[in-house]
């Protein structure tokens, strides 16, 4: 497929717009990074949130730009050559089609949205200027991720957003264990950029260029390049395992939760955790020739999302449902890129962005509100106290249960269909495990919704006393979040994305069932609606008498698989057994210093000059020296 | 002569400091600080306006000179600048002022002679990088080892005559087989030219019989192994630096390791091609290893000099992998990487000595929160860290992408003509990504995060010269790890040619892609 690409700087638009897009947020990072402090908080709120404003409102800029040169055209914009090799090299260029404008406007106007809550969410937080400098930092980061025309660029946003993941998790450093989650976050992180780096280098050394139209490009080309598509597809899907969370480096995630609740929202839900997705979707060119390593995106995929929803049915901090719950959807998300349907999986990269993020300001407000509570067991009522986050949460609550006419229904529905019918992996075992997830999506969400806000209130009276609606700058963010949630899903995204990614064709078989399905996913949200309502209209109860009559299954949800534990056995502990035991005992201080240290007391003995260890050691130098000289130009001399 | 005067002064420079320093009156330790540091700053000023002027596009030394010496032998004094050499020496000449503005309140015992030891092994340093006579860079060679003993011995910790010990004897082993190496090495040559001569050029022409360069390969690269260090002749290092004052770990692990790689790269592969090919695999092997036996052992250490002197193994593991995968861009990261890792692990150690002063500790254990307490600090040690891992936009990035990136485009075609080792040893050594960040974001996390506490608390921040010298370092690191294409550029011909006299055509043909 041809498509045309633009030059961004031209004498029409001499403006390095794509380049100023990436750069606003940089420099809102500078300026409160150096200044912030002592400048004040005033300032600091307009350069945090005003700088992403005008991100958001350049995209627009170049979105209209690019909606004149029509539907397969894309913005180019070469910045400056990184490095060259003869006449081969890297630049740093950023390139903008449908799909970057997508994820840009999601990045720029989500990203603005929360950066305004954050006003009213951090206001007392002493750590102010560093909040928004390092919020900026992430969303230059994002956009150079998203923007960046070769995977090297990309890989810079890559890594550059787990850095600001990393500082932001452990925002609140004092607490060791904030401090441990951000670690942990970086590491898991890095083993998927391992897989990250291989796929560069294996593409760089089979086409010569890491320019990613390029890359689908030479894989659409009617002789095939001379690496095998599956291959690099698995290698980067594992990049995208480690950023996206999915089985098994999905044990960050929940552990980032730690953060402050607007980066959970901006980072950990709407934005970069769909990096992943965003990296299979745009390298769709691999994966459509690469039909094994669709398969495991796909299998991977809807196995993350199960489990994890598996999991979130029984957590009881509100984070940790809504965390578990993200891991879930992003796993249906690579259900649907594995399947082919790679539009449709940015589809609910949209929809989700909307309704998680809502979920978790809305989650962030309830603990503002409560004085830090996070427990769901100690809440409870709290939809008189504060309606306005009740709301909402309920609206965003019922879209991602995928109940019509929200915006999580029809992403959410499409994924499902093509899971099931498409021509490029789909089966019934696949939609029946999603559609499985989407019940417990359903169900654990209206618990959490019971729970926290409609049954009656198990909250101490000093909590209650306290209970407070959030400010506007907070709830206003949530009104147009739950707006953007209940109307957003009837753009239909994966159309417009079509002439760039394409849909696949269903069997034909199968393509009667498609009403069918509709009305089963419909059923299964308020099947769903319908067992939360049973069972936690009350209170806790029957929850906790369900949870007694299974108590070891109940364990091994509430323990997440023990996941943890057993890469803490087999991965940690024996590597740093054998680092302390074997490279170091043994290899270090026997083998190599020892036979060293052997050598000397040897040579010592030999001299007769037991008192004097210096001495001793100097003159075995010496003469050690002398024969070894002679030694060696003898030997060398006769043998050359 | 004209333009070989400025390189001449940039070497001549701290050997006239040395003078001058010596002559100063007893007592006025300011004076004799200020008069150093006044001299590297000089030569930093000349190294730049050297580096500025230097020309990436003509091959060959500029800025030579080339005067007779020891006749009889045909050693010659022999300088210049070339691609291999132009950012090692601006990168020494950078650290330099550094160092001095580094030790300014560290060191108060015999402060003279410190200072006349700093700039000898300034001087030594840049005449081993320029020296293009196998001869005079023997001299500097062993030159550099006297200050080094010295300094360590003199102004080290408690255990300093034992890491001494061990230092000289490693180092000096290693010279030994070099010095019998080369002897042979112009003997040969004067025996099948009919004329004897030290000078690099002419060496570099010579054609030996491969069991004779694999033999001379041998004598060499054990001493530049020993230098780098590469496993397993890396156990002075982790003892050198600890009982090292903060200067010398920084000489150390700044310049003096990149002795080792350097003589890999410009007298043990270009002399002997043949047998560099035949030992590849080896030298590969044992870069691998290197990157993750060292990361490895920085995971357990409980010091942080051990940790930082340990992950230098790693990384400049990264350098051997690099210049041994033999394409081009694996080269030119091997040069990178040598650069950077003097600036991350030079600036490491300069923070390190920074905390020391304040609470003579180097125990991990003794650490924590530091972030609450010293903001400054913190944030120039994350950032060194973040370096250190190889984030993206610092040079240690720059250099270790590319360094893999070469030795994967190495490794494929090897692989598909049936030979998997290259391919196995580069995949083990982006591990080494995985383990770098895992040692470095633990200590991070111990001693800048959690409870404050350190021993002597309440400590006071970094003051305007630490300030200043850190912002120096984080500057050039994000300088390269944003633009590496220009110190790049100045280097690219230099590593065609080592990549076209080492590799041979057969190799270079596939590799250039």
């Amino acid at each position: 497929m041809s498509r045309a690409t633009i030059a961004c700087k031209d004498d029409a638009h001499p403006m390095n717009l794509l380049t100023v897009i990436v750069l606003l947020p940089l420099a809102g990072f500078l300026l409160n990074g150096l200044l912030g402090r002592r400048l004040g908080r005033t300032f600091v709120s307009v350069v945090g949130c005003g700088l992403p404003v005008l991100a958001f409102l350049a995209t627009f800029k170049a979105v209209l730009l690019l909606q004149a040169a029509g539907p397969d055209a894309a913005l180019l914009e070469v910045a400056y050559r990184w490095a060259s090799f003869g006449d081969r090299g890297f630049d740093v260029a950023f390139y903008f089609d449908r799909l970057t404008a997508v994820m840009t406007l999601i990045i720029t106007g989500v990203g603005s949205l929360i950066h305004v809550y954050s006003t009213g969410y951090m206001k007392d937080d002493p750590g102010y200027a560093r909040y928004f400098a390092y919020l900026n930092l992430f969303l230059f980061f994002m956009l150079t991720l998203v923007l960046g025309r070769s995977l090297l660029v990309c890989f810079v946003g890559w890594e550059g957003v787990g850095l600001a993941s990393y500082l932001l998790i452990g925002f609140w450093f004092e607490d060791p264990a904030k401090a441990a989650a951000g670690k942990k976050a970086f590491i898991t992180n890095r083993v998927g950029d391992a897989g990250f780096l291989l796929g560069l280098f294996l593409l760089y050394w089979a086409l010569g260029t890491v320019n990613m139209d390029e890359i689908n490009a030479a894989f659409a080309a009617p002789i095939a390049p001379a690496v095998s598509a599956s291959l690099v597809g698995v290698l980067l899907f594992i990049g995208a395992t480690g950023k996206s969370a999915q089985i098994p480096l999905h044990v960050w995630l929940p552990d980032a939760m730690a953060g402050p609740t607007p980066v959970s929202a901006l980072i950990h839900a709407a934005t970069m955790v769909t990096a992943g997705i965003y990296l299979v979707a745009r390298l769709h060119g691999i994966y459509e020739h690469a039909p094994a390593a669709s398969q495991v995106v796909a299998v991977i995929g809807v196995l993350t999302a199960f489990f994890a929803a598996t999991i979130a049915l029984v957590q009881t901090d509100i984070k940790k449902v809504l965390a578990y719950s993200t891991v879930s959807q992003l796993g249906l998300m690579f259900l649907a890129l594995g399947v082919g349907a790679y539009g449709v999986a940015v589809f609910h990269v949209y929809t989700h962005a909307f309704f998680k993020a809502c979920l978790f300001l809305g989650a962030g407000s309830v603990i503002h509100a409560l004085g830090g509570e996070q427990d769901i067991r100690k809440m409870g009522g709290l939809w008189r106290k504060i309606p306005v986050t009740f709301f909402t949460f309920a609206v965003a609550t019922a879209a991602i249960a995928g109940i019509p006419p929200l915006a999580g229904f029809f992403s959410k529905d499409e994924i499902l269909w093509f899971a099931f019918a498409s021509e490029h992996g789909g089966s019934p075992i696949l939609w029946a495990l999603g559609s499985a997830t989407a019940l417990m999506t359903s169900f654990y969400m209206f618990r959490l919704l019971w729970l926290t806000f409609l049954t009656p209130s198990r909250m101490s009276h000093e909590t209650e006393h306290h209970v407070h609606e959030s400010p506007l700058s907070m709830t206003g963010v949530l009104i147009v979040l739950a707006v953007l949630s209940a109307i957003g899903g009837f753009f239909e995204l994966p159309h417009f994305l079509e002439p760039l990614l394409p849909i696949p064709a269903v069997v034909e078989s199968l393509e009667h069932f498609e009403h069918t399905l509709v009305f089963v996913a419909v059923a299964v949200a308020l099947l769903g609606l319908a067992a939360a309502t049973f069972m936690y209209r009350r209170g806790l109860a029957r929850g906790e008498a369900l949870a007694a009559r299974f108590p070891r299954l109940h364990r091994v949800l509430g323990g997440k698989y023990y996941i943890d534990e057993l890469f803490e056995a087999v991965l940690y502990r024996p590597l740093h057994w054998v680092s302390d035991r074997v490279f170091l005992g043994l290899g270090d201080r026997l083998l190599i210093d020892g036979s060293l240290h052997g050598l000397a007391v040897l040579t010592r003995r030999a001299s007769g000059r037991l008192s004097r260890v210096q001495t001793g050691q100097l003159q075995w130098y010496v003469a050690m020296a002398v024969i070894g000289v002679v030694g060696c130009l003898v030997w060398v001399w006769r043998h050359g | 002569m004209g333009e070989s005067t400025w390189l001449n002064g940039l070497l001549w420079l701290p050997a006239l400091g040395m003078v001058a320093v010596t002559l100063l009156p007893k007592g006025r330790d300011s004076l004799v600080r200020g008069v150093t540091f006044g001299c590297m700053v000089l030569q930093l000023f000349i190294a730049a306006l050297l580096y500025q002027r230097f020309d990436g596009t003509v091959a060959g030394l500029q800025f030579a000179t080339d005067v007779p010496w020891i006749r009889d032998w045909g050693v010659g004094y022999r300088i210049g600048l070339d691609g291999l050499n132009v950012l090692l020496v601006s990168l020494t000449a950078f650290l330099g002022p550094l160092v001095v503005a580094g030790a300014w309140s560290a060191v108060h015992k015999d402060v003279k002679l410190f200072h006349v030891m700093v700039l000898f092994i300034q001087f030594a340093m840049l005449g081993t990088f320029l020296a293009q006579d196998l001869f005079l860079f023997y001299v500097f060679w062993e030159a550099m080892l006297i200050p080094m003993f010295l300094i360590i011995g003199l102004w080290g910790g408690e255990r300093r005559i034992y890491a001494t010990l061990k230092f000289v004897l490693y180092t000096a082993f290693g010279s030994i087989l070099m010095l019998a190496a080369l002897i042979y090495l112009v003997l040969y040559t004067h025996g099948s030219s009919g004329y004897m001569t030290f000078d690099l050029r002419h060496l570099s022409g010579s054609q030996l019989p491969l069991n004779t360069q694999l033999w001379l390969l041998s004598a060499f690269a054990l001493s530049f192994a020993i230098k780098v260090p590469m496993f397993p002749l890396h156990t002075w290092l982790p003892d050198a630096h600890v009982e090292a004052p903060t200067t010398g770990s920084v000489i150390l692990a700044g310049v003096l390791l990149k002795m080792g790689t350097y003589g890999f790269m410009k007298l043990g592969f270009p002399l002997f091609p043949e047998a560099a090919r035949a030992m590849m695999p080896v030298i590969m092997t044992l870069a691998v290893i290197s990157i993750v036996y060292g990361a490895c052992l920085a995971l357990v250490q409980t010091d942080i000099k051990k940790i930082i002197a340990y992950s230098s193994i790693s990384h400049l593991g990264y350098v051997m992998l690099g210049l041994a995968s033999l394409d081009l861009i694996g080269i030119q990261g091997a040069i990178l990487q040598m650069v950077s890792h003097g600036l991350v692990a030079g600036g490491l150690f300069l923070m390190v000595g920074m905390i020391y002063e304040r609470t003579h500790s180097r125990a991990v254990a003794d650490y924590g929160g530091l972030a609450k307490m010293l903001p400054v600090f913190s944030v120039f040690f994350t950032i060194l860290t973040l370096a250190s891992i190889g984030l993206p936009t610092t040079s240690g990035f720059a250099g270790e992408f590319m360094a893999l990136l070469g030795a994967f485009n190495a490794a494929w075609p090897a692989h598909l003509a049936g030979n998997d080792l290259p391919l196995t040893l580069a995949v083990i050594a982006v591990s080494g990504v995985v383990l770098g960040a895992l040692y470095m974001l633990w200590l991070a996390q111990r001693i800048l995060f959690g409870e404050a506490r350190a021993p002597h608390a309440p400590l006071t921040d970094l003051n305007a010269r630490e300030t200043a010298i850190l912002v120096a370092i984080v500057a050039a690191i994000f300088a390269i790890g944003l633009f590496p294409g220009e110190p790049l550029a100045k280097t690219e011909l230099a590593a065609r040619e080592f990549q076209q006299r080492v590799a041979g055509e057969t190799i270079q043909l596939g590799s250039t892609r």
